[in-house]
């Protein structure tokens, strides 16, 4: 098993993933991973052997290189690049369960079956929130792995001498590290890329939230102008059965959903989620790809 | 997860460039990538063991190798293929995002759609022109900063292209002044030189593209493109 094992997985993540999620992962692999791989590694392949101290005294080197270097930064930085791609796979598993589901209902009761998700891989209910959460497990990973570097490697500097007095060494003693103008470049470059990631996180997660809430306000704001009442669960189920008319006599439209208490907008056209009582075309099976045209779907 | 994943990402942007945009990809991955994986890592793989100093005193070896390479010549050439590759990604980005438009107008059944499934929209070339144009262009405008900046960097650290015999360092702990002796010194420097050079022959081929697309454009629509 080597890295591109954890490729294979990622690229399966790209689907179900917004425009920042993309970019996210296409830095993760580019700027972090393959840097990783094809550079950072060998800089720290002969940390311990050419770890030198300046004594004869048996053991003194190993007790300085376990002092000063807990836990390589090349140790870290694997630890941190496979926790932080793991919670992706969180969405994974989840649309994986509604595919699963969906299966089942149609094998139990054949074509009688109701769609239960027009598109599984579509950000609603469930799945929102196991996007927001993955986020936040994201952002939670690399800050947790910044601070340890920073309580390991103060700064998240190398010098050139560190002076030792660790028993067996006597007195103290100067030790130096190999290569350190190169090990503390790479390091602020992961430092920067592990920034970066944090930032974009936190982005998608601003846009996550504020697109739910400006589907939210628009939708109160739809149930305000519409003559009837959509609050009824039994109304909208009928509803998103058949197809009524707008008020404005324009090509039908669908009307609010409701799934488990959660709205969604019903719209077609990317960029714009108020719900309209003019005519906007949707498509019957949404894109599965890019969030940027929420659609309906029926309530369970 | 090794130069095949930028080879894979790079691939996909190749269908959609101009004719210079592919000699360059493959100069890219046959002068560079291929060279730098199949010799030149070889070559620099024993730098830091074989760096012998003319002392016993513990430490001034790694200090003076410190001193004189502060990054290695190897590192250094990894780290400019994946950012004079990176620019490309804006482009394929750009790339997946109109198939995406595409896709959803064939699934409304447009009466303007002019593919029959879908598997057309997948391997459609997009002609660069329009938005795809602008992306293009910038993505050989900061390929051409980067290769210039990494040039640039390598002149400046190792005080021109030319690996030397000897060095004289007097760095702490070394005692006064200590010869250095760098490992396969001729070797290095006509590496060195190599990827400078073919560095040199994909900056040619960048402002080649650059100037083609740019008479292209005008050539079209002379006055009016900007507005």
């Amino acid at each position: 098993m080597n890295w591109s094992w954890l490729q294979e997985l990622l690229s399966g993540v790209n689907k179900y993933s917004t425009a920042f999620g993309r970019i996210w992962l296409s830095v993760v692999i580019v700027f972090r991973f393959l840097v990783y791989v094809v550079a950072a590694e060998r800089v720290w392949s002969d940390d311990q052997r050419d770890f030198e101290c300046n004594t004869r005294q048996p053991g003194c080197s190993n007790v300085c290189y376990d002092h000063f270097f807990p836990v390589s930064h090349i140790r870290l930085w694997a630890l941190q690049l496979i926790l932080v791609t793991c919670p992706s796979l969180l969405v994974v598993m989840h649309v994986a369960y509604r595919e699963a589901k969906q299966r089942k209902c149609r094998e139990a009761e054949g074509e009688n079956c109701r769609r239960l998700y027009p598109d599984p891989g579509k950000k609603r209910g469930g799945l929102w929130w196991t996007y927001l959460l993955s986020l936040v497990f994201k952002v939670a990973v690399d800050v947790t792995f910044l601070y340890i570097f920073h309580r390991l490697y103060p700064n998240f500097n190398l010098p050139r001498v560190v002076r030792c007095t660790e028993a067996p060494c006597p007195n103290t003693v100067d030790c130096f590290i190999a290569r350190p103008t190169e090990k503390k470049l790479f390091t602020y470059f992961m430092v920067a890329t592990a920034t970066l990631c944090i930032l974009l996180n936190l982005c998608e997660m601003t846009y996550l939230v504020a697109k739910r809430c400006w589907e939210l306000a628009a939708r109160r704001q739809g149930r305000e102008q519409l003559s009837k009442p959509t609050g009824c669960h039994h109304c909208a189920q009928q509803k998103n059965q058949g197809l009524s008319t707008s008020s404005s006599g324009q090509a039908p439209f669908r009307s609010v959903p409701l799934y488990r208490g959660e709205g969604a907008a019903s719209e077609g056209r990317r960029g714009s989620y108020l719900i309209s009582v003019h005519s906007l075309s949707l498509a019957q099976t949404p894109s599965t790809s890019a969030n940027f045209s929420p659609a309906s779907f029926p309530a369970d | 997860m090794d130069w095949g994943t930028l080879q894979a990402i790079l691939g996909g942007v190749n269908k959609h460039s101009t004719s210079i945009g592919k000699i360059w990809l493959t100069i890219m991955f046959i002068f560079r990538v291929m060279i730098l994986v199949v010799a030149a890592e070889e070559v620099w793989g024993d730098e830091q063991n074989d760096f012998v100093c003319n002392t016993l005193q513990p430490g001034c070896k790694n200090v003076c190798y410190d001193h004189f390479f502060p990054i290695s010549h190897i590192r250094l050439w990894a780290l400019q293929l994946i950012f004079v590759s990176t620019p490309a990604l804006l482009v394929a980005m750009h790339v997946a995002y109109r198939r995406h438009e595409k896709k959803k107008q064939f699934r409304k059944g447009g009466q303007t759609c002019e593919f029959k499934d879908i598997e057309e929209i997948k391997s459609q070339r997009f002609h660069i022109q329009g938005p795809l144009w602008w992306t293009y262009t910038s993505s050989i405008f900061f390929r051409l900063i980067f290769e210039a900046l990494f040039m640039y960097a390598f002149y400046f650290m190792y005080n021109g292209f030319r690996m030397p015999r000897l060095v004289k360092c007097n760095a702490w702990p070394c005692p006064n002044t200590v010869d250095c002796f760098v490992s396969r010194p001729t070797e290095k420097t006509v590496f060195t030189i190599f990827m400078i050079a073919v560095s040199g022959i994909c900056i040619l081929l960048n402002v080649a593209e650059f100037c083609y697309l740019l008479i292209k454009v005008f050539l079209k629509k002379p006055v009016f493109f900007f507005f």
